[in-house]
């Protein structure tokens, strides 16, 4: 464990961890948009923003990418801070006037207005849904396309996500939940990405428990015996 | 081809080239770089090639297609050798008088001489003009000399010497310590010590390890790099073996983009004549040292000029930044130590092992040493591709060398460190070039674009044009840079259009601030800089935008009002025939007819200045 000091208080973070994480499980509170434990950071909202001093120079930097190290002092509510991030969620705010978590955020962090023109998107393009499909999935379904202000997160060429196996997982971690997901008797549509797949039959109960490719996709993952999955969570425990 | 083995055998093919050729044959070099290139100086070569085969003495003569000379804004360039007769904007039915008068009987052309902006008086030679003779071409000079397809042709002018020095008299450690005493500072744009750089990838953990160049220069108006590797390849290389010896790399990647294609073959040729010769490869000149380079192409984004967008990109990954609290030098490409230096850097390494880092480090300031290559571009006389001691001052670059302004107008500010950097206005003129000095004064040296303004560039418009490059060329990962960006570039707009309010004007500083600190990259990083170094010095130029919905420039189109002067209207109708949206009313005063002055309808007018155009009497006034 490396211990270090976040906001003059004497913390410990395994090695490899960062320090966003370590803040969060020792109940200091820094906002954030595109972390999630279960996939690698990335640093794209930056508002996890905190200073850090280390070898006697003070720089600020998005916490969730930075990796704990032994003798760093964080800061994470100096005025520097809390200004950056307040312009940070204003931005986000422009972008996605009609979001409700962002409204809140904004107003917890002392953004009254928005000094910037307001746009329509609900998509803070911060990645996690792109993220979890490929590191924790592994479909590879959805990715950002374009660079700068044109960025989008899109299934292939705009169409309709044909890697995507409809388990869901991005509409889990969306932290604006602007991924729908709707499940009708014996198929489930991920609305975003355009994707529609027929649900798997258990073998005992004949309830359809999960879309095919995502019970296929476990099955080469899992290294369990074949008809493992022929059978749903509940009849099988 | 034969390989060489040893030293000894390199040094014996160099006399052996040396010696086959005649230092008082003629020889004809036409600048082929990409600014003649634009000139047209492929016909002129086609020309030459036509007259030396029509003619019974054109046997005699060489005719050698050279990279970039420098002299961009006089090409296409030719020069004769040995007498390094310099004739500019020559064209291809020049080529048979050149021949048959200069070549032949000694006579020189006048009428393709230089002449000098303010005297007149002509130059004959290549050396004499003002443009040359204030520069410092240790890098840049054998440009104009080398056939860059020609390994030999490096050879003859004495490259390959710096490599059989630093591979087997010289340990790595002392390289690094020779570039370390000469402190060479990387020359893409951070200005980071590369010996402290490579001295950190050396001492990194791993077997495998990589050099990179950068050869991603992206920046408008920037085009040193690319003359560079378009023009002396082979130098280059010559850098990158020395370094990745020093380093213990034995795999390099040059990282061009495709939008160089001159670059990316002229690079691939020299990559394989080094192969055969053995200065690539297994056991190079005996040494025991292995070492080869792969070409990677990039797609032309200017965020993969970043180390760590660049590193992804040569990965075959989008090419996006990433956090770097982990650096390159030790897990950078592939999760192995990574030296990633920009083309010039790699450049200068071997002149600094030739003549030893006592030698360097007395060219240029304390804290910058060694020349700088700018692109000299915008409103100067001399455009083009100068290479200066580190340490000249801005004025020496605009006035001496570049020749001042054109049309007798005023200087304005120069803008350096393309979209990343800052503008510098007039008071500052005399402020000596180097890596600190231009930071302080809030503009950066980056990879050494400088365009050079006069009063009839508007500061708003500059930063504006700047944040529309940044906004598309984000890369949009982080909210900072890409929302920043796009904000700034929409307020720069509102105020350039006559919406803007004063109160934007702190919401840009403020916005500048956070996009600065709050990026992940150092092209968010850096990208407010264009926005808040005018504001820093043009502040004025907002405010009148913003209050007195006036454009002094008279660039901002939005804000500008057209007016026939009635009184100097001749009433001869052109303003009104030539206005594509019907704005202009008034009668056509004819023999017969009695005319009625000319007006503008500013409701209806589009301002796209076609009555200013027209009207040969000067009677529309623009304001």
């Amino acid at each position: 464990m490396i211990p270090f000091v976040i906001d003059g208080q004497p913390v410990e973070g395994k090695e490899g961890s960062n320090v966003l994480q370590v803040a969060l499980d020792a109940g200091i509170e820094i906002p954030n948009l595109c972390y999630n434990e279960s996939v690698k950071p990335y640093g794209a909202c930056r508002l996890c923003l905190v200073e850090v001093v280390s070898r006697g120079r003070s720089r600020m930097t998005a916490s969730c990418t930075y990796p704990v190290q032994p003798d760093i002092e964080v800061h994470t509510k100096t005025e520097k801070v809390l200004r950056a991030r307040r312009m940070m969620i204003e931005l986000i705010l422009a972008m996605c006037p009609g979001d409700k978590r962002i409204q809140e955020m904004a107003k917890e962090m002392g953004v009254q207005e928005v000094r910037f023109k307001k746009e329509d998107k609900d998509c803070i393009l911060c990645g996690l849904c792109a993220r979890v499909c490929d590191e924790v999935v592994g479909a590879h379904a959805i990715q950002f396309a374009s660079r700068g202000d044109k960025r989008d997160m899109t299934p292939p060429f705009g169409g309709e996500a044909t890697s995507c196996i409809a388990c869901g997982a991005c509409v889990v971690v969306c932290p604006v939940d602007v991924i729908r997901m709707e499940d009708k008797v014996d198929e489930r549509t991920i609305l975003r990405w355009k994707r529609t797949i027929k649900m798997k039959k258990c073998k005992v109960c004949g309830n359809f428990f999960a879309p095919w490719f995502q019970v296929e996709k476990f099955r080469e993952k899992a290294n369990l015996s074949k008809d493992f999955f022929d059978v749903c969570y509940t009849c099988r425990s | 081809m034969e390989r060489i083995s040893s030293p000894q055998a390199l040094d014996q093919y160099r006399s052996e080239i040396i010696q086959k050729r005649d230092p008082d044959q003629p020889c004809i070099t036409v600048c082929t770089g990409t600014g003649c290139h634009a000139s047209g100086c492929h016909q002129v070569v086609e020309a030459f090639k036509k007259v030396l085969s029509d003619h019974p003495e054109g046997r005699r003569v060489n005719l050698r297609m050279t990279g970039c000379h420098g002299f961009c804004e006089k090409g296409p360039l030719v020069v004769l050798h040995p007498n390094k007769i310099l004739y500019q904007k020559v064209k291809p039915e020049n080529c048979q008088e050149i021949f048959e008068e200069t070549i032949l009987k000694g006579k020189i052309i006048e009428s393709l001489l230089y002449a000098h902006p303010a005297t007149g008086q002509k130059i004959t030679h290549e050396d004499d003009v003002p443009f040359y003779k204030r520069q410092m071409r240790i890098i840049f000079g054998n440009n104009g000399s080398i056939d860059p397809t020609s390994i030999d042709d490096y050879i003859a002018v004495g490259g390959y010497r710096a490599l059989p020095k630093a591979l087997l008299t010289m340990s790595p450690e002392a390289i690094i310590q020779e570039v370390k005493e000469a402190n060479l500072r990387g020359r893409g744009g951070g200005g980071f010590p590369a010996g402290v750089k490579w001295e950190s990838c050396r001492k990194a953990h791993g077997e495998t390890k990589y050099v990179i160049c950068n050869a991603d220069e992206g920046d408008p108006g920037a085009y040193m790099d690319r003359s560079l590797l378009e023009g002396n390849p082979h130098s280059v290389l010559e850098g990158m073996i020395i370094g990745a010896y020093g380093i213990g790399a034995h795999e390099g990647y040059v990282y061009v983009r495709n939008e160089y294609p001159l670059a990316v073959i002229n690079i691939g040729i020299a990559i394989q004549q080094a192969r055969e010769r053995g200065l690539l490869g297994k056991d190079i000149l005996g040494s025991g040292f292995d070492f080869d380079v792969r070409i990677s192409r990039g797609g032309g984004a200017f965020v993969c000029g970043e180390s760590s967008a660049l590193v992804a990109s040569v990965a075959g990954d989008v090419g996006e930044p990433r956090a770097k609290h982990i650096h390159l030098v030790e897990s950078g490409l592939r999760d192995r130590p990574t030296n990633l230096n920009n083309v010039e850097t790699w450049a200068n390494v071997p002149v600094i092992i030739l003549n030893g880092a006592k030698w360097y480090a007395r060219i240029g300031t304390e804290g910058s040493k060694g020349t700088k290559i700018f692109s000299l571009v915008g409103k100067v006389n001399n455009t083009g591709l100068v290479e200066v001691p580190m340490g000249i001052t801005l004025r020496e670059i605009v006035y001496d060398i570049g020749g001042g302004i054109p049309g007798r107008k005023r200087f304005k500010a120069v803008q350096t460190g393309g979209p990343s950097g800052g503008c510098i206005p007039e008071s500052l003129i005399d402020l000596p070039v180097d890596f600190d000095r231009l930071t302080e004064a809030g503009s950066m040296m980056g990879s050494g674009g400088m365009i050079v303004m006069d009063e009839s560039t508007c500061m708003v418009d500059v930063a504006k044009y700047f944040m529309n490059f940044l906004k598309d060329e984000s890369c949009g990962k982080c909210t900072s840079c890409r929302e920043g960006t796009k904000r700034m570039h929409e307020i720069l707009t509102d105020i350039s259009e006559g919406r803007g309010t004063i109160d934007q004007i702190n919401l840009l500083e403020e916005l500048g601030w956070a996009t600065a600190e709050a990026s992940l990259c150092q092209l968010g990083g850096t990208a407010p800089n264009p926005v808040l170094s005018t504001l820093r010095y043009f502040r004025n130029e907002y405010e009148e935008h913003i209050l007195n919905k006036r454009c002094s420039a008279k660039v901002c189109r939005s804000l500008l009002k057209y007016r026939v002067l009635s009184e100097v209207c001749k009433m001869c109708g052109a303003c009104a025939k030539a206005c594509p949206s019907e704005a202009i009313s008034g009668k056509r005063k004819t023999k017969k007819v009695e005319g009625i002055p000319f007006t503008i309808d500013s409701e209806k007018c589009i301002r796209c200045g076609m009555c200013f155009e027209s009207c040969k009497f000067d009677a529309i006034e623009v304001q």
